[in-house]
């Protein structure tokens, strides 16, 4: 088990190799559809990504006092954000993109020229994860977008992942892909 | 305790707390994989999620998914669709759900979970006396559902068992890396398309367990070699890699037209969340 804490080394980051499992803690920042499309066409919020880590998550967060407890929050299907991510990585600097299926050809070839990886969560550990929040340090677009759709801040800890795509062009799921489909093949 | 809290009891618990047969078959699948690998460990993370959502009662997977209601026809008046929506208003305000259902034209949120057509609720003759049944599908999973016509040419499937087959088997090949595997499929052979896949998902209701299994020899052997298949594959939980795929098939078929063969897959993921509540009659 890798231990990465915030702010990510760039080193340590491009060190990874697809297939490690790792442990992150501290800033980790939610950002879904709304949140990607709102980058695309140009809106910004004073938040910097750099050396930081975005996670694909639509969270249950629910009111606590003044603050806010977090009930549930697993990744989201990445795909989806397919079209914005290499961009997003090229502009903002981040190192980690945590999320669930995996990305592109043309976001792994991101990762590789600007050092960042991608970290696969348990799909439905929604959780075990919003135990890993220790504190929520702030939201942003929470009005415009909703709960689900916010970029919330959270401060984690020994959050749980395995690197699926790597800084140097390798995805597990596509060598798990062209694996899979050459033993249908076999037995179809 | 009157029948909204009882509802919101049992959308609570179907929330956080996994089936049995569900929670059994990844502790199986688990003691199966090579200790150290992903596949181990996301086992691991799935099994510690399970037991902590257990323990807090608080929902396993943040997607709470599209609530189907499965109730007793006799019910209809005491679990009415005004009682049921007052149980899931009242669950959403409590975090036992999100806030998970949106207006398909306008894009706005329905903050208590409440639409016309949404909490989906089926009055039906099939379940246990005075029972209420229900199933939490997660959209991740229900976009991995799918729904064939054969003959298909692309796979070279005919339109006999063997056909079918190869139908099932591109489902979970399709799936992987999407479909938060290790998955359950529940499958129907024929009918016609809306109702096959009504009947394909109502297998995701049938246990894991041997007292799930089809009664029909055929069906039950198709069960049991496309669990086999499917784990040979290699795809393992989260696409990862590993020898755990799928926890279960159920297949069940229904009557067609000469013209149609519909095989139809609804592909469950490994947060299969179904309750059930029952009331005296």
């Amino acid at each position: 088990m890798k231990e990465l804490t915030y702010p990510f080394d760039e080193r340590q980051i491009r060190a990874l190799k697809a297939g490690d499992a790792v442990e992150i803690s501290g800033l980790v920042h939610t950002g879904r559809d709304k949140f990607h499309k709102f980058f695309a066409d140009g809106g910004k919020i004073a938040v910097d990504f750099r050396d930081g880590a975005l996670y694909h998550c639509g969270p249950v967060c629910v009111k606590a006092g003044d603050g806010w407890r977090v009930v549930s929050a697993g990744p989201t299907t990445s795909v989806r954000e397919n079209p914005y991510e290499p961009k997003f990585i090229a502009s903002s600097g981040v190192r980690i993109i945590i999320g669930k299926g995996g990305m592109d050809a043309a976001t792994l070839a991101a990762m590789k020229k600007h050092g960042c990886v991608y970290v696969q969560a348990v799909g439905g550990a929604g959780a075990l994860y919003a135990a890993s929040v220790k504190r929520v340090a702030g939201v942003d677009l929470f009005e415009e977008f909703g709960a689900a759709e916010a970029c919330w801040h959270f401060e984690v800890e020994g959050f749980r992942g395995v690197v699926a795509m790597d800084a140097h062009g390798n995805s597990l799921f596509d060598k798990v892909a062209s694996a899979s489909d050459a033993l249908l093949r076999e037995i179809l | 305790m009157n029948t909204v809290e009882k509802l919101a009891g049992l959308i609570r618990e179907t929330s956080s707390s996994l089936p049995e047969d569900v929670e059994s078959a990844l502790a199986k699948a688990k003691r199966r994989e090579q200790g150290g690998s992903s596949a181990s460990v996301v086992l691991g993370t799935v099994l510690d999620n399970v037991r902590l959502a257990r323990k807090l009662g608080s929902p396993l997977c943040q997607d709470t998914g599209t609530l189907a209601f499965y109730i007793d026809a006799s019910l209809r008046r005491k679990v009415s669709p005004a009682v049921v929506k007052k149980a899931v208003a009242l669950a959403t305000t409590r975090g036992y759900l999100r806030k998970n259902c949106i207006d398909s034209v306008t894009g706005k949120s329905y903050d208590d979970n409440c639409a016309d057509g949404a909490p989906v609720i089926h009055y039906v003759d099939w379940v246990e006396k005075g029972c209420v049944r229900l199933v939490l599908k997660g959209g991740g999973s229900e976009n991995m559902s799918r729904q064939y016509s054969l003959p298909d040419s692309t796979l070279g499937a005919g339109r006999d068992i063997a056909g079918v087959r190869k139908c099932i088997l591109d489902a979970v090949v399709k799936a992987q890396g999407f479909g938060c595997a290790p998955g359950i499929l529940g499958v129907c052979i024929g009918g016609d398309r809306a109702t096959a896949y009504e009947v394909a998902k109502e297998q995701l209701l049938r246990s894991l367990d041997a007292s799930g299994e089809s009664s029909d020899a055929v069906l039950r052997r198709l069960e049991k070699s496309i669990l086999r298949e499917s784990n040979s594959l290699g795809i393992g939980p989260m696409g990862l890699g590993g020898k755990t795929t799928l926890l279960g098939v159920r297949i069940a078929s229904r009557p067609r037209v000469p013209a149609s063969f519909f095989v139809t897959v609804a592909y469950m993921c490994w947060a299969c969340r179904r309750g059930s509540l029952k009331f005296k009659v």
